[in-house]
């Protein structure tokens, strides 16, 4: 059953279409990715599915259900959670706290329960730290999470902004260039890693990525923009294949070739 | 060499700073005004003390700045500082013979030219200015000499005689309730500040406190004691602490209550703002809006007046003054809320004044009095007593706060808090994370509204009456920098700027002139030296003064384009 799909969306900044009558459809349990040149509207399409902008034209349904237009927060509450491509943790804040603001959909306790900290409100919070601690360990920074998050090593600041995106249980987790500035072996980690939230935890996946190696060995299914234009959909053999994701990549002329250009990273 | 020569030019550069402050106190007037006010009676003047004061501190600081220990080096630097700072208002001194200053500069009077010449003819007056600032810059550096244990004794014991004198009236005010008791203290005090016995037993008694306490070992002392014995005394210094502001008002008299009462109001209302300000990051400069809503709201539902509503009782109206107040935060931050930074600062801004001239509006005269304002409001009863004075309206005002002292605590320490400190980072994430932000912020500005409404009802029951003259911007202001003093977003940091900013000019009535000066002066201070407040929540520490060293993320190729998408 298809998780998300995003039917003709187009998003508009003046005269330019940064997003472009988008098709896409994403199954339960995969990996997906977006490629494309810079500025090809890849993440302005991440920033339409989790509410931060309203497409003009389109919708996108999730889980059967419209949420074009919604405002981000009520879009995470219903299970999409999301990474960016410079990490935005909340910097001053610890480790742990980060993830416990990630759990926001699911804690219930309001203002009286802060002022009076009546039973259930302590049972929450409690539960609440355990399972942050749980998450912590999850995303290997246990015993840091008392650190700000602006002191933590840029690997560690990459694991901890997926923790705080996992920490609202999503169904739907979008990545925004995971591995940005990492090096070979850090890259190959932040592979495995996705990996196990699709194996372990049972999340669709959809990574924008510019590393081609990453995007070819995790990818099930690439979609690729251009100038905000889907011109290409399929298994990374295919797109490799391609001659149009060829010339959007490197210019006319020089499909030749391509199968170097698009597996050598 | 180069270090050398460097060495000289700090020193001149710091002379010159200290010379250029020093200049500024007496231009603005303070020097003058306070050129009486002894603190050792026939010994030092107020006003001498902020003539060699900058001297003092920039030749202290000149110390700093030396890679060697040689005391002639240090000594040299020291005296330079302060000769240097002296030659500066001698020149101006010097000048004054000349010129007549007061055209421009008002205070540049025959007084302030006396007060720096000490009273002696143009020549001699110069070389005794310039010989005392040599000998503060020689103190200062001689100072850094002793060993660390003296040095603490030492700067402890001057600040508190300072002090001391400083505060004769306030403490000859409560220890003449101490009968009998208190002829083993008055001695120590002239008619103005200590008498010279008074100072220098002063002295040596802080002076031995202090050293001996400075050789004891604190944290093994801690260690030894078991949790048990901690817990005790950790209770046992708050009940002590209970018990002295339990009885403060009786201690310290009618016209001092007053004082803590405005110091209370004040503490109240930065605890609410610092949720606003501090806790969720909104900058709301209209915060005396919300003062004046429940100031006269509570005035209109009590005042005996004809124009009254409802005539009810204090009790029976602060609910309503509440409501009326919370009401009010919600209707302005629905529109508003999704403004940021500057804007909101602007907008809130312009509401607190729209308050104020609609109270003074022709339209709300007839139900608000207008510029008469509204009198004779109710104060509040416990059964047929009526808390009308400032000693029993300090027990109100105390419950008031630790009411809100205790929600602030609670909704930091809470989920709620959390997310507010999300939304303060990273609103846009923030959201992304599932937080409702207007829900959100609404919370945080209604919390404001509440206590500033509740500060309000309190303010208005203890004056009796309410003019829109009490709700300038100004009061704003005064709570915003109250809270950044302290520390923002740190609850203890509230009471401490409080006490700083509200208590010490309402107590040292002879600095009132000068308030506003003192206010900037400190405010500018405090963020080239302290930016995080007096006592700064333990995060805010972190964040400034924390381990910048830690390894910061390596700017990744991509992430150089910060604009989604295009």
């Amino acid at each position: 059953m298809a998780i998300l799909v995003s039917d003709k969306v187009t998003k508009r900044f003046g005269g330019l279409e940064a997003v472009s009558k988008v098709d896409l459809e994403l199954k339960e349990h995969a990996i997906y990715s977006i490629i494309g040149p810079n500025g090809a509207g890849k993440t302005t399409f991440f920033n339409c599915v989790t509410g931060f902008y309203t497409p003009e034209e389109g919708q996108i349904i999730f889980n059967g259900r419209n949420i074009t237009g919604l405002s981000p927060d009520r879009v995470t509450r219903l299970g999409i959670s999301r990474t960016y491509q410079n990490i935005r943790l909340f910097k001053n804040m610890t480790t742990v706290e980060n993830i416990l603001v990630g759990m926001q959909p699911h804690l219930k306790s309001g203002v009286l329960g802060a002022i009076f900290r009546d039973p259930r409100t302590q049972r929450e919070e409690k539960a609440a730290v355990e399972e942050a601690s749980r998450l912590l360990s999850f995303i290997n920074l246990k015993g840091k999470g008392d650190l700000l998050a602006k002191n933590l090593p840029y690997g560690e600041q990459r694991r901890l902004e997926i923790g705080r995106a996992l920490a609202s249980k999503p169904s739907l987790l979008l990545l925004d260039e995971p591995t940005a500035g990492m090096n070979p072996s850090e890259t190959q980690d932040m592979v495995n890693f996705i990996r196990r939230l699709r194996d372990e935890l049972g999340i669709t996946i959809l990574l924008i990525e510019h590393q081609m190696r990453v995007v070819m060995s995790i990818s099930e299914q690439i979609t690729v923009l251009d100038f905000g234009v889907k011109i290409a959909e399929g298994t990374p053999q295919e797109i490799q294949k391609n001659p149009r994701v060829v010339e959007a990549y490197l210019g006319r002329g020089a499909a030749s070739g391509l199968g170097q250009a698009l597996t050598a990273n | 060499m180069n270090i050398e020569s460097s060495i000289w030019k700090k020193a001149l550069q710091n002379g010159l700073i200290g010379g250029v402050i020093s200049l500024l106190l007496g231009l603005v007037g303070m020097v003058s005004a306070l050129g009486t006010t002894y603190l050792i009676s026939g010994v030092i003047t107020m006003g001498q003390v902020l003539v060699l004061a900058p001297f003092l501190f920039e030749s202290y600081s000149s110390m700093r700045h030396i890679p060697s220990k040689n005391p002639l080096t240090l000594l040299a630097v020291g005296g330079l500082t302060g000769l240097m700072g002296g030659a500066v208002i001698a020149v101006v001194v010097g000048f004054g013979k000349v010129v007549d200053f007061r055209a421009v500069l008002i205070n540049a009077s025959p007084v302030l030219f006396a007060l720096w010449t000490f009273g002696l003819p143009l020549l001699p007056g110069v070389l005794v200015l310039l010989a005392l600032a040599l000998i503060t810059g020689l103190i200062a550096a001689g100072f850094s000499l002793l060993p660390v244990r003296i040095r603490g004794a030492l700067s402890m014991a001057i600040l508190i005689v300072l002090a001391l004198g400083l505060f004769r009236d306030l403490i000859v005010t409560v220890i003449v309730h101490w009968g009998f008791m208190q002829y083993a203290f008055l001695w120590i005090f002239a008619q103005v500040g200590m008498t010279i016995p008074g100072a220098l037993v002063a002295f040596l008694i802080v002076g031995a406190l202090v050293y001996w306490r400075s050789g004891v070992n604190q944290k093994a002392v801690t260690q030894r004691r078991t949790p048990r014995q901690q817990r005790a005394i950790r209770w046992g210094t708050w009940g002590v602490l209970a018990i002295i502001v339990l009885l403060l008002p009786v201690v310290l008299g009618m016209y001092f209550s007053e004082i803590l009462d405005d110091v209370g109001i004040y503490i109240l209302m930065g605890l609410g703002l610092n949720i606003v300000v501090g806790f969720a990051g909104l900058l709301d400069l209209g915060y005396v809006a919300f003062y004046a809503i429940g100031a006269y709201t509570l005035g209109v539902l009590t005042t005996t007046e004809a124009v009254g509503l409802l005539h009810l009782s204090f009790w029976g109206a602060v609910p309503l003054a509440l409501v009326v107040a919370v009401f009010a935060g919600v209707v302005l931050g629905l529109p508003i809320l999704r403004l940021r930074g500057d804007y909101l600062a602007i907008v809130t801004l312009g509401f607190g004044e729209i308050i104020r001239i609609l109270v003074l509006s022709d339209w709300f005269a007839p139900l608000l009095g207008g510029s008469e304002g509204i009198q004779r409001i109710g104060h509040p009863t416990i059964g047929t007593l009526v808390l009308a004075n400032q000693q029993q309206l300090f027990y109100v005002i105390l419950a008031g706060i630790i009411l809100t002292g205790f929600i602030a605590t609670r909704l930091k320490d809470s989920h709620l808090g959390r997310s507010w400190m999300a939304l303060r980072e990273d609103e846009d994430v923030a959201e992304a994370m599932g937080i409702n932000k207007v829900i959100t912020k609404l919370l945080a500005f209604g919390m404001g509204a509440l206590f500033s409404g509740l500060g309000g009802a309190l303010f208005a029951t203890k004056v009796g009456s309410a003019y829109p003259q009490s709700f300038s911007f100004i009061v704003s202001i005064n709570i915003l920098s109250l809270i950044i003093i302290g520390g923002l977003g740190s609850i203890p940091g509230v009471f401490v700027g409080g006490l700083v900013l509200v208590g010490l000019p309402l107590v040292l009535s002879q600095f009132a002139d000068f308030v506003y000066f003192i206010y900037g002066a400190s405010l500018i201070f405090m963020m080239l030296s302290r930016p995080e407040g007096l006592w700064p929540e333990a995060r805010r520490r972190l964040e400034l003064r924390g381990e910048e060293s830690g390894p910061s993320p390596q700017e990744a190729p991509q992430t150089v384009m910060k604009n989604p998408g295009h």
